[in-house]
């Protein structure tokens, strides 16, 4: 399966197989590590919209692999504070790397980048639309906690405006997982998301109720519920409170339930739940490497 | 034919047929009728009894002959329909409209974030259904269906 100058903008331009080549591929580089198989490629990061994790990571995989990174963080630095457009800017940077990592705060924005750029584009996140890394990275660490993605799966918090529930749910479909969804009023998975599944015939589910949820599930996807998606405070404090997993939550978990989260949580999962058996929201950080290294090295040409 | 009985024929111009039932007044509306047009005559004929479909609307426009652009904006609320150029009370031709796979620079994305909306770029919207119309920005993956689409026009 070759990748070579491929771009990597939504999950919706991947099939089944070639998820499974790219998870494949990063417990290889995971598991054997293949050295500097980017030695002398320069991959730009392109950060309109600030970000820590996931500008580390690229950066992280890029060293891994022997390559070097160039780029920006924060738009205020970048010359679209002179006002130059998106595509400029990409036909400038594209002369300097071999590949580029994007995240930018208007839906689409990737896709146009990868329209101009003869190089390889990544979506490392466009407004509220696409995260295909972080998604692929949550496949991985199901895979390899569980071994296989036909698992039950809660994705529990804001399901409507969370970009990596709604590329995750799609994924996961996918692989014929079953899906349970638990949001606030209000915060509902849009109905043209759950539409969108239904040509994988999944099972999706509601349930309101978290102990409930944990009792049944393998895997609790949690999401940050933002203070601002409520016009009234009261509402969102009544959310918050609702929403939170704590030990009383886990109370009758499975006993191989386990715990994720995209960070940065604020305090949807207690601190107490960190040292128990069920949290894998750290080690899934850990496994947002291997996924990147095998992206670029996949989109380099390399492997 | 029932229809010809109710509407009278024109001389020159287009008669558009075969329009779904009901959607005669917004095909109106992608014509720019009566706004970009407000001297041209135009019949509207609705929920007429149709041999090949149960009922549909039908629209005159005299003295203008439509353009592949106008016709291709149709054919996402009016699927079905024909269009037939009129000159001398004759048909010299007649097309019927076809919903492309992709449609670019028609219509605009109905998501305010969307980035056609901040950069130049011609909109690009990939046609998934056909009948009733859903159509994904090709830039920003938001879904557009019929009402969204129509209040454009």
């Amino acid at each position: 399966m070759d990748f070579g100058g491929r771009d990597m903008i939504s999950i919706r331009d991947l099939t089944k197989e070639e998820i499974e080549h790219m998870l494949g591929t990063a417990e290889g580089m995971e598991l054997s590590p293949p050295g500097d198989i980017l030695r002398g490629k320069t991959l730009a990061t392109l950060f309109f919209e600030p970000s820590t994790r996931t500008r580390i990571s690229f950066e992280a995989a890029m060293q891994r692999l022997g390559g070097k990174t160039i780029g920006f963080s924060g738009a205020g630095t970048a010359s679209v504070a002179k006002g130059e457009s998106l595509t400029d800017t990409i036909r400038t940077v594209e002369r300097y790397s071999d590949a580029i990592a994007i995240r930018h705060p208007r839906d689409g924005a990737a896709r146009l980048s990868a329209e101009v750029s003869s190089k390889p584009v990544i979506n490392a996140g466009d407004g509220a639309n696409q995260h295909p890394t972080q998604t692929l990275l949550d496949l991985y660490t199901i895979k390899r906690e569980k071994g296989r993605l036909d698992v039950e799966v809660a994705l529990v918090g804001d399901l409507k405006y969370g970009r990596t529930v709604h590329s995750l749910a799609y994924a996961l479909a996918m692989f014929g997982a079953h899906l349970t969804l638990t949001s606030p009023k209000g915060l509902e998975m849009p109905r043209e998301v759950i539409s969108d599944l239904q040509k994988f015939g999944p099972r999706v589910a509601k349930e309101d109720d978290l102990a409930e949820v944990a009792s049944k599930v393998e895997v609790l996807y949690v999401t940050r519920i933002q203070k601002e998606r409520f016009p009234d405070p009261e509402e969102y404090e009544r959310v918050r409170g609702t929403y939170k997993i704590t030990m009383e939550t886990l109370r009758n978990a499975r006993e191989n339930l386990i715990i994720l989260h995209p960070l940065p949580r604020v305090d949807e999962i207690a601190a107490e739940v960190d040292g128990t058996r069920y949290a894998k929201y750290f080690d899934q950080v850990y496994y947002g490497l291997p996924v990147r290294m095998a992206i670029l090295g996949l989109l380099m040409g390399a492997v | 034919m029932v229809e010809e009985v109710k509407v009278r024929k024109i001389k020159d111009g287009t008669v558009i047929d075969h329009i779904t039932s009901g959607e005669a007044l917004n095909v109106l509306k992608i014509l720019g009728i009566p706004k970009d047009y407000p001297k041209t005559p135009v019949t509207v004929a609705m929920n007429v009894l149709s041999a090949k479909v149960d009922s549909k609307d039908i629209v005159k426009v005299e003295g203008r002959e439509l353009k592949a652009e106008e016709v291709d904006k149709i054919a996402l609320i009016a699927p079905r329909a024909t269009i037939n150029i009129i000159r001398g009370f004759k048909v010299v031709e007649k097309k019927k409209v076809s919903i492309p796979e992709t449609i670019e620079g028609v219509l605009r994305c109905a998501n305010p974030n969307c980035v056609t909306h901040f950069e130049e770029v011609r909109s690009r919207f990939v046609v998934e259904e056909r009948s009733p119309i859903k159509l994904r920005c090709y830039f920003c993956e938001k879904v557009m269906r019929g009402e969204e689409i129509v209040r454009q026009f």
